[in-house]
């Protein structure tokens, strides 16, 4: 395995990760307070929305020139990138609330509990709730698969590192029969926010028509370069504001 | 519905901070013309990647 591959790997595994374990709590609040089979029923009507999706772009986005695809693909995946990377870093310096699992756990039970009592053995709130969930959260992974493999080549790596997330997370969550609030949501949101931002900016410029010196050998010092700089906005935001405040565009 | 599924395709891509796509849609525009002009152009696509994360930064610190 090269180390993009790896790092395709590693990117799709940990985005998946953590959308699933948001996707499993919105599941685990609506199925332990009204009806586990109605929302399985709406995680399954999900899966498929997303699987027809993925079946429906994957080979539209394939068909692309490799000149079109990574600008294209480099573009969006630098927009994702920096959208996670600044979320993750204004939630490290405790200038944006951290994602609370638990917190999001009860309030979906309690609106689930106001939503009035199951009728019937088909409950269309779970249904509603848990494809919603499902859906939204699986979109931008669907994406990411899609994207990261048709770049790479290789969809079935991508599509391998998702489904291990998945399993991976659900089994965890079904064992604690709990929202997995433990998961560190921030600091992994931080490492994919760097891998997608790393992918776009090399993508992006080699569809733009630069080339990278060393090729792909520049992936491992762009993430540093990367890391390190946004790790240095963090430390300038937990510093005060005017270290951040006073400077680019000043 | 072709609204609603277009501000959908709008949230979804661009989300909360239409500036930091703007400013992505620069950044490899001026990649572009850099390279069709034969000149380096590499190094364009990170600093410009960094510039526009702190700009959003900075924005969403001010709150």
């Amino acid at each position: 395995m090269s180390g993009a591959e790896a790092s395709l790997a590693v990117s799709v595994f940990l985005a998946c990760a953590v959308e699933a374990v948001e996707a499993l709590t919105i599941v685990l609040a609506v199925g332990s307070t009204r009806s586990w089979s109605s929302a399985f029923s709406g995680v399954l009507a999900a899966l498929a929305a997303l699987a027809v999706l993925i079946v429906a772009l994957g080979p539209a986005l394939t068909s692309l020139p490799i000149g079109v695809l990574r600008i294209v693909v480099g573009g969006l995946l630098l927009v994702f990138g920096l959208q996670w990377l600044r979320k993750a870093i204004l939630r490290a310096a405790g200038l944006k609330s951290r994602h609370d699992e638990q917190a999001i756990f009860e309030a979906e039970a309690l609106a689930a509990g106001r939503a009035g009592a199951a009728t019937g053995e088909f409950d269309g709130y779970s249904f509603a709730i848990s494809f919603k969930g499902v859906l939204l959260e699986g979109l931008e992974v669907a994406f990411i698969v899609l994207t990261f493999g048709a770049n790479q080549h290789d969809v079935g790596l991508a599509a391998v590192a998702a489904g291990a997330a998945v399993a991976l997370v659900v089994a965890v969550g079904f064992a604690a029969r709990a929202p997995l609030a433990r998961v560190p949501e921030n600091s992994m949101k931080f490492v994919v926010g760097v891998l997608l931002t790393t992918f776009g900016v090399f993508w992006g410029a080699e569809g733009a028509g630069a080339s990278w010196p060393g090729g792909e050998a520049a992936l491992p010092v762009l993430a540093l370069a990367i890391f390190a700089a946004a790790a240095l906005m963090v430390r300038d935001l937990l510093l005060g504001p005017p270290a951040l405040a006073g400077g680019l565009g000043r | 519905m072709i609204r609603g599924a277009a501000l959908g395709v709008w949230d979804f891509v661009v989300g909360d901070d239409w500036r930091t796509a703007a400013g992505v849609v620069a950044v490899l525009g001026a990649t572009a013309v850099v390279a069709a002009a034969g000149l380096p152009a590499w190094w364009l696509s990170p600093l410009g990647a960094l510039a526009t994360l702190y700009r959003s930064v900075r924005r969403g610190s001010l709150g």
